[in-house]
């Protein structure tokens, strides 16, 4: 009899454990965009483009994951835009992610030193390979480890997709509990499953630092 | 279907007293968070060996886990330890936890930034480790850090609306429920948007007034102000360092 309920238990979570690791990996990917083009957006020589990126950065920043997930889901049928769980979610949080992500992306910009942007000048590079091969590789080792964090808080963040239909980890352990009425075994076990993912994400980081690492170190 | 003003009006009092129990939520597990993360971080300064081990892999444990399932697991799991507690005190209760973890960081990199001459002059000064930590150590963390601790405030306003998965009638919760029982979602959950960026904005208006006058009051009274400069971005790279070295 037990037997059968952890092996009921273990199916539901590794079905779940599927969506929770596509929507951190493409709401990953997403925030990643994001983070890059607003954050180097908000920098931008035109007004137009700096107030964009701003106003993106500050409305995403400003409300909750959560309600903006609930948004997506809920509320955008209403302008004939129906989008599925999995792509409301996805959206909902690479957008977040990617609004804190562009916040970083800035401040590992501007923390690059006036003499760089100098050299650059005075060796006439243009405004792309001065960020593309000057600016950009000695800002993105800055950046990593508060991505890694972004990264975690996005993993975490994925869990309340469960509420908005979809059927990662938490929906399934939810799921579970009304089916069995077990509570401990299943919530317990998701916990640790995400833990497991949040020590993998940190691993991942840690070896895109050391790939980073002595490349920009190397002048 | 298009926006409905006439429908506003209908839920803005529900909205309100939505807004009443997302403040006392924020403010209580706030409070909460702000002692439990000192506890911690004293805790994880001051243990050696296996309760060190402990207490820094508990606070682990509790970062690297979503706050839902960590609200799910205290809502459905406390009535089988025979403690019953209303929803919105198990939400204060999940948030506040959550959240001491973060804040524990926060204090942690205070301590850390005061220099060893500050420990070794309590110690010629035969203070007693309550005198150490009281008048010596923790006035000197805390103070540098409160900007960040500000910061983690207004995140934990953001989180607030997951408080409403346990049942938790706050704003979120409110909205929802409207919005189940005359289906229609767009008003009422742009309306919690905008709330909350309204709150935001507040909380971020009274941190900078903060710490602006916590910088007058330092220029007024104390020394100049040569201390530890301690930014969210220098905790986040020690936490990441601390975790994966």
């Amino acid at each position: 009899m037990t037997g059968l309920v952890l092996s009921d238990l273990a199916r539901s979570i590794l079905h779940g454990l599927g969506i929770t690791l596509l929507l951190t990996l493409s709401g990953s990917a997403l925030a990643f965009v994001c983070a890059f083009v607003f954050g180097l957006g908000r920098i931008s020589r035109w007004r137009s483009v700096r107030i964009f990126s701003i106003v993106y950065i500050e409305i995403f920043r400003g409300t909750s994951v959560f309600v903006q997930v609930f948004w997506l889901y809920y509320a955008l049928p209403a302008f004939g835009l129906l989008l599925s769980p999995l792509f409301a979610g996805i959206l909902g949080l690479g957008l977040n992610v990617g609004a804190y992500g562009a916040e970083v992306v800035r401040s590992a910009v501007q923390a690059t030193g006036q003499d760089q942007y100098e050299a650059c000048y005075a060796l006439n590079l243009t405004r792309y390979q001065s960020y593309r091969y000057i600016i950009l590789p000695q800002a993105f080792p800055r950046m990593l480890p508060v991505f890694g964090n972004n990264m975690v808080e996005l993993m975490k963040a994925s869990s309340i997709v469960s509420l908005i239909s979809l059927a990662d980890i938490t929906f399934q352990a939810q799921q579970f509990r009304i089916r069995t009425g077990e509570t401990f075994l299943p919530f317990a076990a998701t916990l640790i499953v995400y833990f497991l993912l949040y020590l993998g994400i940190l691993a991942l980081v840690q070896a895109a630092m050391r790939a980073s690492g002595p490349k920009s170190m190397k002048v | 279907m298009t926006w409905d003003n006439h429908f506003i009006i209908l839920i803005l009092p529900r909205l309100m007293k939505g807004l009443q129990i997302t403040l006392i939520a924020t403010l209580c597990s706030f409070a909460l968070a702000a002692s439990l993360g000192l506890v911690i971080a004293i805790l994880e300064k001051t243990t050696r060996g296996i309760v060190h081990f402990c207490v820094s892999g508990i606070a682990h444990f509790i970062r690297g886990t979503p706050l839902l399932v960590q609200l799910f697991f205290l809502y459905y799991l406390l009535p089988y330890a025979n403690i019953t507690l209303p929803a919105l005190a198990c939400g204060i209760a999940g948030l506040g936890i959550h959240y001491a973890t973060y804040l524990s960081n926060v204090y942690r990199s205070g301590i850390e930034a005061i220099p060893a001459l500050q420990w070794e002059a309590c110690t010629s000064c035969n203070l007693t480790r309550f005198q150490t930590w009281r008048y010596i150590i923790l006035p000197q963390a805390i103070r540098p850090v409160i900007p960040v601790i500000g910061n983690y405030f207004i995140a934990l306003i953001k989180e607030t609306p997951l408080l409403s998965s346990i049942s938790v009638m706050d704003m979120m919760g409110e909205a929802s429920i409207f919005g189940d029982m005359h289906y229609r979602y767009l008003e009422p959950i742009t309306m919690v948007g905008v709330l909350f960026l309204v709150i935001g904005l507040l909380a971020r208006g009274a941190m900078i007034l903060v710490t602006t006058s916590l910088s007058a009051f330092r220029l007024r009274y104390g020394k100049p102000d040569n201390g530890p400069k301690i930014s969210e971005y220098s905790i986040e790279m020690d936490s990441f360092r601390d975790t994966v070295l």
